[in-house]
């Protein structure tokens, strides 16, 4: 990712007129800033995986077992008859065209295989040939080919060029979730150790050490007292994080990514602010736990077992330390796993309480089988019972807009609780286009584990059409400030915005929750989480107020 | 590309020659005109029902509805119990638009680059209204074709033939069924070809039902407004079929084979093809589920037992450095 050309550049450059030969014929040739490195071994065999080995992608030799073919003709086999979404989507694609200029990666590129009905057909086509009378009677004419080499390395090259956002699955009159696809092939991939490193190493980080950052608990308390002191700084309040406490109300879990790089340590110290807050006001006590902290599952983009063992650490750390319920933070993926796929592998959670906040007495309903409330559906409860002295006015150099995350947006229907939030602890509000926000939101580019550095002008093209939709409020309305739940989106939204949208910065929200937070005892405050200067309404009596820039990155 | 849409040109055009060279020539009207339409019932029927049933046989180990709406949560939040069910009456409806109105295809947006500095999506909708232009119209004109085997003819469908034939143009009246479904039909493949993009990822596979399709409503329209077909033949033939008496009546022409043919084509080769998307999306999971995994579990039949990184295990690995950093631990050495 050295050279990449300015943005403009970049932009008009993008063509989306297919090749002149057939896409079966076109050869996949893997370049450099668009493919994530090869998984390390080791990380491979913390989890027992199979043939893990040093391998380059950009190699010949993929240093495959023997009999790969078979495994792969089995392992697809095996998951026909175990998925019935993968039967029906192999059978019944029609081929209309309608889900092609869906997808965020061939919108940034204009590489046809992004097309979401040509990821599919990657798969499709050795299905048919494989498992199909027609494939079988009519070849290539039928839309079949053999699994070759170079077909595998399609697979992969591509497999990991799809963030499983979803975007595709809801303009699709038949429901294909290219999603699926891409999850089973990439299980498949795994079968013959063909994972990228940027999953494999926090999977296997995540199964040792809880978390997907690989802090061990040591330093998982020290970057909470490092929080502790910033806190203090700007608040002149001293919180006492509450960790691994048996007998708590509430076991809260979040992404680690939080604890670890910026834009997301302001949110870290949001939620530290807020449990703060419920504990002095309302006496709620909440824990962290060093081995259940991560909510983030990179499992989920290696195989469904593996996402299954990584997800457990949450009910046996709930079950250990005796908690009512448990808490989730502000994240994507983690919140499609827990909301469609963690009671079904890890529950019944029959040792847990049917959650009830505590302080406003509301059942959640919704949650009563898995018990895992979304910090925001908590937050926006306190809220709507006023049970929070806010000050909306400390967020005033603010223009905020909301990146919906494709999980929470896709897979749950999240997108009133986080507005409403956002609402309530800001002035300025201001959505994107409709076609870009909600269900039909756009990925940041970098979901599924695409986080690395090494493919980092796939993640800039994926991430073109949000980008632009932010441009957009940007232009229109002066925004500045780019909203989001997901802690991958903390991460890769402030590059993304540096390179398309370099006047907008990023933030949680819990982050402006916490600044518009009155604590009790607090000193006047003169700065936020970020140490910049809270604006002054005296001296800026229109509200208008140009964000000074951000040194924190 | 031209080698996919010439491949199922030429198969469509080699299809028609066999029946009415087979009728003309070969005098096989017992083949074309009975044989092969029971055959094709029978494969349909069949293949149909054990594709059905052979998806139905793989389960749904999680329970995955793409949410096109807020999820039901706060008693205060307006859910919307359609786009983002809850309970299985709320699938219902869903699917109801989904089946009866293609609600999602109705989403359809056309992506621009608006000279390289704006992403445009733009309305677009053509693609929807010809899907259900002809989808609706080939039920039309299907239904209609009961008249052949039944006696008496059902009064509403004298209803429906009414309607159908509402600009009457001389006589017989115009079926505007038959019309659209060629405009429509016409369309998709005319999209087929021009836009690059569906070029692009189109197949043999999916140029041949339009053309079988294109060819079977020329025939039809032939038979009705210009070589005139003996209608009174055609039905004893068709009454013939349904009481499982069948009979050859003299006098049809082999345009009515070719006809009978291709409809008998497309009956054998719908099981086996993407026209199975008439079954499918009954059953695709992300659309035919509730959204309420977190209230009610989800049960998946083959949930595997897993090996787990216990608290225990964590803590041997840590222990000292827990104590040291002041974190409780259960075991203290």
């Amino acid at each position: 990712m050295s050279e990449l050309p300015k943005s403009d550049e970049y932009f008009s450059n993008i063509d989306f007129t297919p090749p002149k030969t057939g896409w079966m014929d076109t050869p996949t040739v893997i370049r450099d800033g668009m493919f994530c490195f090869a998984a390390k071994p080791k990380s491979v065999k913390t989890l027992d995986l199979p043939y893990a080995r040093e391998w380059n992608p950009k190699h010949d030799d993929w240093k495959l077992p023997e009999n790969w073919k078979e495994i792969i003709y089995e392992g697809m086999r095996d998951r026909l008859d175990r998925f019935r979404t993968f039967k029906i989507f192999m059978d019944i694609c029609v081929r209309c065209g309608a889900c092609a200029d869906k997808c965020h990666f061939f919108i940034g590129t204009g590489d046809p295989k992004n097309m979401p009905v040509l990821r599919a057909e990657l798969i499709r086509s050795v299905y048919r040939n494989d498992f199909t009378t027609f494939g079988k009677m009519f070849g290539k004419l039928g839309g079949a080919r053999k699994l070759t080499f170079d077909v595998l390395r399609e697979w992969w090259y591509y497999f990991f060029q799809c963030s499983e956002c979803r975007r595709c699955s809801i303009f699709c009159p038949y429901g294909i979730d290219t999603a699926e696809i891409t999850i089973i092939g990439r299980e498949l991939l795994n079968l013959l150790g063909l994972n990228i490193d940027w999953i494999a190493t926090p999977v296997s980080h995540c199964y040792m050490t809880g978390n997907h950052m690989g802090i061990q608990p040591q330093a998982f308390v020290d970057m909470m007292d490092f929080f502790v002191d910033e806190i203090e700084v700007c608040t002149g309040i001293r919180v006492k994080p509450t960790l691994n406490k048996k007998g708590a109300d509430i076991l809260f879990v979040t992404p680690s990514g939080d604890i670890f790089g910026d834009p997301g340590t302001y949110t870290c110290m949001g939620y530290m602010i807020l449990f703060h807050y419920l504990k002095e006001k309302y006496g709620l006590e909440i824990t962290w736990s060093t081995y259940a902290s991560e909510g983030g599952n990179f499992g989920f983009f290696t195989a469904n077992e593996v996402m299954k063992r990584l997800n457990a650490k949450m009910y046996a750390e709930a079950k250990r330390l005796g908690v009512k319920w448990i808490l989730g933070g502000e994240c994507g993926h983690m919140w499609r796993v827990i909301h469609q796929y963690m009671g079904t592998m890890n529950g019944p959670a029959d040792f847990l309480e049917e959650p009830v906040n505590p302080i406003t007495g509301t059942k959640f309903e919704n949650a009563k089988s898995t018990k895992m409330v979304h910090i925001v559906e908590f937050t926006s409860d306190l809220i709507k019972h006023g049970k929070l002295d806010l000050d909306p006015r400390r967020n005033d150099h603010l223009k905020v807009t909301f990146h919906d995350s494709c999980n929470p947006a896709r897979g749950m229907g999240f997108f009133e609780e986080p507005r409403y939030v956002i609402k309530n602890v800001c002035n300025n509000f201001y959505d994107m286009p409709v076609n870009c926000i909600k269900e039909q939101t756009f990925c940041c580019g970098s979901g599924s584990g695409l986080n690395a550095s090494e493919d980092m002008e796939l993640r800039l093209a994926g991430g073109l059409p949000r980008a632009n939709a932010v441009k957009y409020v940007n232009d229109k309305h002066g925004v500045n400030m780019l909203a989001c739940i997901c802690a991958i989106d903390r991460a890769v939204l402030p590059p993304l915005m540096g390179y398309w949208v370099p006047e907008v910065d990023v933030t949680g929200i819990h982050e402006m929750v916490a600044n518009a937070l009155i604590i009790p005892g607090e000193k006047e405050k003169t700065v936020n989480l970020r140490a910049e200067e809270i604006p002054d309404k005296e001296s800026d009596p229109d509200g208008y107020y140009v964000r000074p820039a951000f040194s924190g990155r | 590309m031209n080698v996919k849409y010439m491949f199922s040109l030429i198969a469509v055009i080699v299809l028609i020659l066999i029946a009415y060279v087979g009728v003309e020539a070969a005098g096989l009207q017992v083949l074309f005109g009975i044989i092969i339409p029971y055959l094709a019932i029978l494969t349909f029927i069949v293949g149909f029902a054990y594709r059905v049933m052979d998806w139905a046989r793989s389960p749904v180990p999680f329970r995955i509805p793409s949410t096109c709406g807020q999820q039901k949560s706060l008693p205060w939040i307006k859910h919307d119990k359609i786009e983002n069910p809850f309970t299985a009456g709320g699938v219902i409806v869903r699917m109801f638009f989904e089946i009866l109105f293609f609600r999602s295809l109705f989403r359809n947006t056309r992506c621009g680059l608006d000279k390289g500095t704006k992403i445009t999506y733009i309305w677009e909708k053509w693609l929807w209204l010809a899907a259900l232009a002809f989808h609706y119209s080939f039920l039309t004109v299907l239904i209609r074709h009961l008249r052949f085997f039944l006696e008496p003819v059902p009064v509403c469908l004298q209803w429906l033939e009414n309607v159908d034939s509402f600009f009457q143009v001389g006589l017989p009246g115009l079926y505007l069924s038959g019309a659209v479904l060629l405009a429509a039909v016409t369309f998709l493949f005319l999209r087929r070809i021009y836009l690059p993009q569906v070029r692009y990822i189109s197949l043999a596979s999916d140029f041949f039902p339009l053309f079988l399709i294109i060819s079977i409503a020329i025939t039809g329209i032939l038979m009705r407004y210009f070589t005139k077909v003996d209608v009174v033949g055609v039905k004893e033939l068709a009454m013939g079929l349904a009481t499982l008496h069948p009979t050859i009546p003299d006098g049809i022409g082999s345009l009515f084979y070719v006809h009978l043919f291709l409809v008998s084509v497309l009956f054998v080769y719908f099981p086996f093809s993407k026209l199975m998307h008439m079954g499918g999306v009954f059953l695709s999971p992300t659309r035919n589920l509730p959204n309420n995994t977190r209230a009610e579990r989800h049960i998946n039949p083959w949930n595997p037992s897993v090996k787990v990184h216990t608290y225990k295990e964590y803590e041997d690995d840590f222990r000292e450095k827990m104590i040291e950093a002041g974190l409780p631990v259960e075991k203290e050495s």
